[in-house]
């Protein structure tokens, strides 16, 4: 098992590397870092004065390194747009986001769960059809109109929930009904076929045979395998979120890293933009270690 | 029924009762005029796209004339509303039923174009991986790792909005971040292709590696590549659609669905039907997409069943 594990963090470690030497490149070769703080119509003069003011004058190897060690002491560099530290930004709007991302992986829970092991119980059936009909939809609608949607109806029409902030929790219910939505059709549908698959193995008749039925059948005996892939990819999913916040943060107004995110592009901040790609990969490469792990802990045959 | 007789009259044998002596084309030809998913998805689209070609020309009006005058007038269903304005107009007066039919266009342009260039690097990719194996497959499973690591939406955001956005860099930056279905399943396919008779009989007779794969491999990871393909396309328009929502994509006054609903945010009170509308045209696009999707693989998978009439 440690074995296992060294070997994974080893591949995560080096794709974490390389993907910092990507960011870095793509943010401060392929696009010129003066040229998008100067603006469209800005002077030679001033892209160049501005080349010199930051430093961009230096090669971009030296540059790459002194961002990368900066990382590891603490120093995420400064934004141009905020005029604050990169790493106090990330940590006063990280909780929204994480209580997002949590609230939405719950939501993704309590609907494709349920949903797909009624579906699995009885295929072809109505609820069968009503699950997948659902599946169909969530994976067409456009998340951002979605929430609009929900705003029009349940904070406009029928006042429920607040249109929008991130004050208290009913803030965060329909921003996480929305990012939730977006991975129901993906784990739904795994719930499904993995527990139509548990069911026509051979354990599970000779289970049937000895004398369990119902729900004790399907709990204690088939769920418990059918339920391997699902936790998996959820880990995935949760790690997808913080990516994911993006569009929703925006929709709902929610002064998370999402926000954070557009609100820097749009002000062309590259410091907070390359801090926040990066950051947003280490946190899904983590939760892809840690549904790895989890799997080979749950399966022993994944170990070898 | 049209469709059925049409379908019958065009292939004859594939309406036979011996269903084993179909050759595989006339088997996909009735699984799909039995698939009602991939039927209701196809014919949807073909509508689609007739209205993003002739649309235009028949209903001749710009989505880009401002009349301030007329700003945000009801659609024809609404108290007020008139048949000269179907959907009404925006907050600048334009028509809005001109701006969601010119916005197919858009959608689809982007699309296609976006699934075409995804397409070309992860079936490259994909095949060389399962082809070759050895270290060509660990460089390109690297590759995927980061790929897939990389948050999607805020790089193309990101390089979009610097770059400077136009309908073809969207294109380019939606297609370079989603290859990782196209290479997962070529990769998969090729494995289970170049060990087959066929290819061990083409490299016998001196054919290149670069022969066997145009010419034996390539076509027949086709039809799980087309199904791939027409996912990927769904996914690219809600991606374009997202990234002018948030005002990184394609730029005003350029009529993108996305655009539209970012415009019409600001008067979802008074005016919700400025988000709707161009929220259902989004929405239709991409079931019609997907559930054509969905079809296809049912239909192309050689295991599932064909149903007789």
């Amino acid at each position: 098992m440690l074995r296992f594990i060294a070997g994974r963090l080893i591949v995560v470690l080096s794709v974490g590397l390389t993907l910092s030497i990507v960011t870095f490149f793509l943010l401060n070769y392929v696009i010129d870092p003066a040229q998008a703080i100067a603006g469209e119509d800005a002077l030679f003069e001033e892209i160049e004065q501005i080349r010199e003011q930051y430093g961009f004058d230096r090669s971009i190897t030296v540059r790459y390194f002194e961002w990368f060690s900066g990382i590891f002491q603490g120093d995420l560099g400064i934004s141009y747009y905020w005029n604050k530290p990169v790493i106090s930004l990330l940590i006063d709007r990280a909780p929204e986001t994480i209580t997002l991302a949590l609230m939405s992986v719950s939501v993704t829970i309590l609907i494709s769960i349920p949903l797909g092991i009624l579906a699995a119980l009885n295929p072809n059936s109505l609820i069968d059809r009503i699950a997948l009909g659902i599946a169909v939809t969530a994976q067409a609608v456009p998340n951002f109109w979605l929430g609009l949607i929900m705003i029009l109806i349940f904070a406009l029409a029928i006042p429920i929930f607040p249109v929008s902030g991130d004050k208290t929790f009913f803030h965060f219910v329909l921003p996480s009904i929305v990012l939730g939505a977006s991975s129901v059709p993906a784990v739904m549908r795994l719930m499904r076929t993995g527990l139509l698959d548990v069911i026509n193995a051979d354990f599970i008749r000779t289970a049937r045979s000895s004398g369990f039925y119902g729900w004790r059948l399907v709990f204690n005996h088939a769920l418990r395998n059918a339920l391997l892939p699902v936790v998996s990819v959820l880990a995935v999913q949760l790690g997808n979120k913080f990516g994911g916040s993006v569009i929703t943060e925006s929709v709902f107004a929610i002064n998370g890293l999402g926000r954070l995110a557009l609100e820097s592009i749009l002000g062309a901040d590259i410091p907070t933009v390359q801090i926040l790609v990066f950051v947003f990969a280490i946190i899904f490469l983590f939760f892809n270690l840690l549904a790895d792990i989890l799997n080979a802990y749950l399966d022993p045959r994944l170990r070898l | 029924m049209i469709f059925k007789t049409f379908i019958k009259r065009l292939f004859p044998r594939s309406f036979d009762n011996e269903i084993y002596n179909l050759t595989p084309k006339d088997l996909i030809i009735r699984k799909s005029s039995n698939h009602g998913g991939f039927k209701f998805g196809l014919s949807l689209l073909i509508i689609i796209f007739l209205f993003a070609i002739f649309g235009p020309i028949i209903f001749d009006v710009s989505p880009y004339e401002q009349d301030l005058t007329k700003r945000l007038l009801p659609p024809v269903w609404k108290e007020g509303g008139s048949w000269k304005y179907i959907f009404g107009t925006d907050g600048n007066g334009r028509d809005y039923f001109a701006r969601i039919l010119y916005g197919t266009r858009i959608s689809l342009t982007i699309g296609f174009g976006a699934a075409c260039v995804g397409m070309i690097i992860g079936v490259t990719l994909g095949v060389c991986a399962g082809y070759f194996g050895g270290w060509v497959d660990q460089v390109v499973s690297y590759l995927l790792t980061c790929q897939l690591a990389l948050p999607g939406l805020l790089l193309a955001m990101t390089i979009v909005f610097l770059i400077g956005p136009s309908i073809t860099v969207v294109i380019f930056v939606i297609g370079a971040t989603h290859w990782a279905f196209f290479l997962v399943v070529s990769r998969s396919a090729t494995q289970k292709i170049k060990n087959l008779d066929y290819v061990t009989a083409a490299s016998a007779i001196g054919a290149s590696k670069f022969q066997i794969i145009m010419r034996d491999i390539i076509p027949n990871t086709f039809s799980q590549i087309i199904v791939i393909f027409t996912l990927e396309v769904g996914i690219a328009i809600l991606n374009e659609a997202s990234l002018s929502f948030l005002g990184v994509g394609i730029q005003p006054p350029t009529p993108s669905w996305g655009l539209l609903i970012a415009e019409g945010k600001e008067a979802i009170f008074f005016q919700p039907w400025l988000i709707i509308l161009p929220g259902i045209a989004l929405f239709t696009l991409v079931v019609s997409i997907n559930m054509m999707g969905d079809g296809l693989r049912d239909i192309t998978d050689p295991n599932s069943k064909v149903s007789e009439e």
